[in-house]
């Protein structure tokens, strides 16, 4: 080993504090360049809605509004479409989608993960085939039968394809798997009945599962377009993707102040409810993963 | 209660009662999921297996068997071949943008300590909001006259971008769009994948020698990210096959059909032109594509190496 | 030269006092064990030494050159996780071979495609192959060095974490509690097997552990450590024999040492129970100080408890452990609120001792160890004690 006198220590170690630096620098300048692609929208929307339609149509482009006009904008925005109304059928949507997910999944995860009976393989088998189908796979067929039945444009009809969710069946069957058989058996000799223990017992140490899964299942519902254009014309029952599709058509895309201003109230609720419960949807997308 | 010594016989009668009750249990717990199952996704595939076989039309009442006449249709029509590449050319530029800008975000944000809550709630905003309305958002933020990203543009000095109106930007503007509202979502799986890599491993990594970031990613990180790194890579390409809102809501299909893709077509010819049968077929073919995706994904999970 | 010096080795994390200016010499080719409870800085020391960790105040140095500027594979230093850290997508051979790729190869050279653009590789690679296998001949590793670490039992994931270890050549070897995840039996072996590679090898073993038994039975010299300092450093021997604290003294050796209350009498005499003894000290009168005596010291009283030089307590028989070759018994202290004794005796004399009977336990005066009131030894005077003697606390 060579010998090394102070100086060349205290130059080398300001050496590498001054890459540390430059490293650190670097770092977060990549990260706060990925932020501002990431926000970009969000700010672009907020402020465009408080814009008036003068400053949006002129040439310069300017970040911050000379004239508040946010007022004018948004009541526009609410009078020209039931916005809100569209912000409740979200939450109709995804409330009655999620209860009967829930109430159809657990049972039969728990069939599936504790109880022995003819047919179980062949029912897992189907369940993980069934999360290689998207739900636009058989669309059109229940688009038929639910005309046969005079169904279309009713809540039912926006629920019906997402009352079976095969992944809250294979994921409540992982968790149920590991939990201990002493507990189930302790509760049968106790003289617990299956249907009990299951909502009393085994479905409350699953919770973590299950909240994580409700997120997954509000985000990709109140998100979801496709269904309900198919199965929705009548703009009172629209959820929010399809009722700003039908604004914006409605607008023919000119009044970007009221348009941005309708973004604005049908993306508030879930963004809010992120960064409310943001550990509860993080924790739901690391679960989706691990699987 | 007494203490009952149970015959042999009783035993068994017991026992055997015992099963009965748990297999008519789990039936029952199990019916209504099967019952579901049966409703929404089984009987709808057969039926449309039949339909993809006829030349039914919504509304219509005939009903003529063609046998394989609509795929065969299918496959040389050139919109759906064109709709094909299309779709195939988004799913090539998202995905690697996608999966390999999360991962990069991730390795970023890992080993902050103060920052890292606060990205992580900007990177997943995106993942949040509702896409049709930022459609909207976006087709104003990339307007050619009107729009931000154009301004910047000119004030760089270069001329403006038609994006979403030239055939040539069109469909990867919308994969750009499509990464924008993706990268949080995959970022938050490869920061799981991250945290499970001990840290004992990179500290003998240092004392090994390894202790460069690129040795470091290449030796320890890259290696132990796998299973992760697939499982992103065939989500997103799922994920991306699937695409639609941006397409229904922003370009229609348009400039010229260069944005249209698999599951808009067969919107339009299910829903639209009502073709039932011919949309019939593509929906198979959108399937076949998926469930390839979806057994690559089984496959490549099962061969992870068990540590 | 592997020696290695410690000065006034401080380290705080947050407002959490770890270190407290540590001073530590040791010597090339020695085997010294850091022991101490959990929470007592050993490991934070270590990985100060390895340049895991940054000091916040003092210097190591290592063969005589200051090390704290020098990244950690700078150091000329090698260590053995609790963990073993083995690459688990890598196989053995490469795992141990790893260091020397770092090492002997340029970053290009390792890069995916470039490296097949290098002409030296081959004949480096070779070189490296040569070590790993010379390596793994040492630890009888050869017929698993195509195996991953999934594949391997625990002992021979610790034998490939040796192997990379060793393979570097390093002047000073560093464990880290390695022992700890493996099973009794398995221990003991693997504790042989230790301390014939440190002197196979001639290098100088830093070893971490909590177990005092690893401490006492693998080490030149132990330093045992409680709340980030060094309370005595010393041979195993002098560790037991001499203990410069309770806190020391506690720790070493098993069954623990017996404590007794003792107080100071008139004229510096010191009374257990009451009872005048003939040893002196140089303390205040009603001071309060602690007798230790080793489980192997007392022994049992028949008829009158005998003369000069000899200590005597009452106590009662609560339990006897029976070990094979020897017995262990407890005692409760008669009538006092106060914890049990143990003894260790033959079968013969365990056998002479009824359940629950009152009997006298009686140990020479000189076998005792004494401590003040701050845990401190004290050297006590008297007949059988041999005159004053100034028991270095630091080598």
């Amino acid at each position: 080993m060579s010998a090394s006198p102070p100086l060349v220590a205290t130059v080398s170690s300001a050496h590498s504090a001054a890459r540390r630096f430059l490293s650190l620098v670097l770092i977060h300048g990549v990260l706060i360049a990925g932020a501002l692609f990431m926000l970009a929208p969000f700010i672009w929307m907020l402020v465009t809605s408080i814009k008036p339609p003068a400053e949006i149509f002129s040439a310069e482009i300017a970040l911050w509004p000379k004239q508040f006009y946010g007022v004018e904008n948004y009541r526009f925005a609410m009078e020209k479409a039931p916005l809100l109304r569209f912000a409740l059928n979200g939450v109709i949507l995804c409330a009655g989608i999620l209860v009967v997910q829930l109430l159809v999944a657990i049972p039969c995860a728990y069939a599936l993960a504790k109880l022995d009976f003819p047919g179980r393989n062949l029912l897992f088998v189907l369940v993980l085939l069934g999360l290689c189908i998207p739900v636009q796979v058989p669309a059109m067929p229940l688009y038929i039968g639910l005309a046969q039945l005079g169904l279309l444009n009713t809540y039912f009809a926006m629920m019906v394809p997402f009352f079976l969710s095969v992944f809250a069946i294979f994921l409540f069957r992982q968790f149920f798997r590991s939990f201990p058989d002493d507990i189930i058996n302790a509760a049968r000799l106790d003289g617990m009945s299956e249907f009990e223990i299951v909502w009393r017992i085994v479905t409350p140490s699953a919770w973590p599962a299950i909240a994580a899964f409700a997120v997954f299942s509000i985000v990709a519902h109140w998100n979801d377009l496709y269904w309900p254009l198919i199965v929705i014309s009548d703009a009172k029952l629209a959820p929010p993707p399809l009722g700003m599709m039908f604004f914006a058509d409605a607008e023919t895309g000119s009044n970007y102040g009221a348009l941005t201003a309708a973004a604005t109230i049908l993306t508030a609720p879930l963004v809010l409810a992120f960064l409310i419960a943001r550990r509860r949807f993080i924790d739901g997308i690391t679960m989706t993963g691990v699987k | 209660m007494t203490l009952a010594l149970d015959t042999p016989m009783q035993l068994v009668s017991s026992r055997r009662r015992r099963l009965w009750i748990e297999r008519v249990t789990g039936l029952g717990f199990a019916a209504p999921a099967l019952l579901l199952l049966v409703l929404t996704i089984l009987a709808p595939l057969a039926v449309l297996v039949v339909l993809s076989l006829t030349n039914y039309e919504f509304g219509g009442v005939d009903l003529d068997f063609v046998g394989l006449a609509n795929f065969q249709k299918a496959l040389a029509d050139p919109i759906i071949r064109r709709s094909l590449l299309n779709t195939l050319i988004y799913v090539a530029i998202m995905v690697p943008g996608g999966v390999f800008g999360a991962l990069l975000i991730a390795i970023l944000i890992h080993r902050r300590t103060r920052t890292r809550s606060l990205y992580e709630v900007i990177y997943f905003l995106p993942v949040t909001s509702t896409l049709i309305a930022m459609a909207t958002v976006w087709q104003f933020l990339l307007h050619p006259s009107l729009g931000p990203v154009n301004g910047l543009l000119k004030w760089l000095g270069f001329a403006p971008i038609a994006f979403l109106s030239e055939p040539s930007t069109a469909l990867a503007t919308l994969a750009v769009i499509g990464i924008w509202q993706i990268l949080g979502f995959n970022m938050i799986l490869f920061l799981a994948g991250l945290t499970a890599i001990p840290r004992d491993l990179y500290e003998a990594a240092d004392i090994d020698g390894c202790s460069g970031g690129i040795d470091r990613f290449l030796t320890i990180t890259w290696p132990l990210l796998g299973p992760t790194t697939m499982f992103v890579v065939i989500t997103t390409m799922i994920t991306a096959f699937k695409i639609f809102d941006t397409v229904a809501v922003m370009t229609r299909g348009g400039p010229v059909g260069s944005t249209e893709v698999l599951l808009y077509n067969i919107y339009l010819e299910g829903f639209q032109y009502f073709h039932t049968g011919y949309a019939a077929a593509l929906t198979f073919i959108f399937l076949a594509f998926i469930l390839v995706f979806s057994a690559a994904q089984t496959f490549a999970l099962d061969k992870k190496v068990h540590y | 030269m592997a020696t290695v010096t410690l000065s006034s080795i401080a380290k705080s994390f947050g407002p959490t006092r770890v270190l407290g200016g540590v001073d530590l010499d040791i010597a090339d080719g020695e085997f010294l064990t850091l022991v101490g409870p959990s929470g007592c800085g050993k490991s934070t020391l270590i990985r100060i030494i390895a340049g895991l960790e940054h000091q916040d105040g003092g210097a190591v140095t290592i063969g005589g050159q200051p090390v704290d500027h020098l990244r950690p594979h700078e150091r000329r230093v090698a260590m053995v996780f609790q963990s073993y850290a083995l690459y688990p997508h890598m196989s053995v051979r490469q795992n141990i071979a790893l260091p020397l790729t770092m090492s002997r190869l340029k970053l290009w050279q390792r890069l995916p495609l470039l490296r097949a653009l290098s002409g030296q590789r081959r004949a480096v690679m070779r070189g490296i192959e040569a070590d790993v296998a010379a390596a793994a001949a040492q630890l009888q590793l050869d017929h698993l060095l195509d195996r991953k670490p999934a594949q391997l039992s625990g002992g021979q994931r610790q034998r490939v974490a040796l192997g990379r270890a060793m393979v570097r050549h390093p002047d000073v070897f560093l464990m880290d509690e390695p022992l700890s995840n493996l099973d009794a039996k398995l221990r003991v072996h693997m504790r042989t097997e230790l301390a014939e590679l440190h002197k196979r090898l001639g290098a100088t073993f830093i070893y971490v552990t909590h177990d005092q038994v690893e401490a006492m039975t693998m080490s030149d010299r132990v330093a045992m450590m409680d709340s980030g300092t060094i309370l005595q450093l010393g041979t195993p021997s002098q560790l037991y024999e001499k203990p410069g604290s309770l806190k020391v003294a506690q720790f070493i050796g098993s069954p623990a040492i017996n404590l007794l209350p003792a107080s100071v009498g008139a004229g510096g005499r010191l009374e257990l129970f009451g009872r005048p003894m003939s040893l002196t000290v140089q303390q205040p009168q009603g001071q309060a100080m602690t007798l230790g005596v080793r489980s192997e010291a007392l022994s049992l009283v028949q008829g009158e408890p005998a003369g000069a030089g000899r200590a005597w307590f009452s106590a009662r028989l609560r339990r006897k452990e029976n070990l094979g070759s020897e017995y262990i018994l407890h005692f409760d202290l008669a009538g006092r609120d106060l914890p049990g004794v143990t003894m260790r005796t033959s079968p013969a004399q365990a056998a002479s001792v009824a359940e629950a009977a009152e009997v006298t336990l009686g140990f020479d005066e000189a076998a005792c160890h004494l401590f003040a009131a701050d845990g401190e030894r004290i050297e006590p005077r008297g007949p059988g004690v041999a005159s004053a003697s100034i028991v270095p606390l630091r080598a």
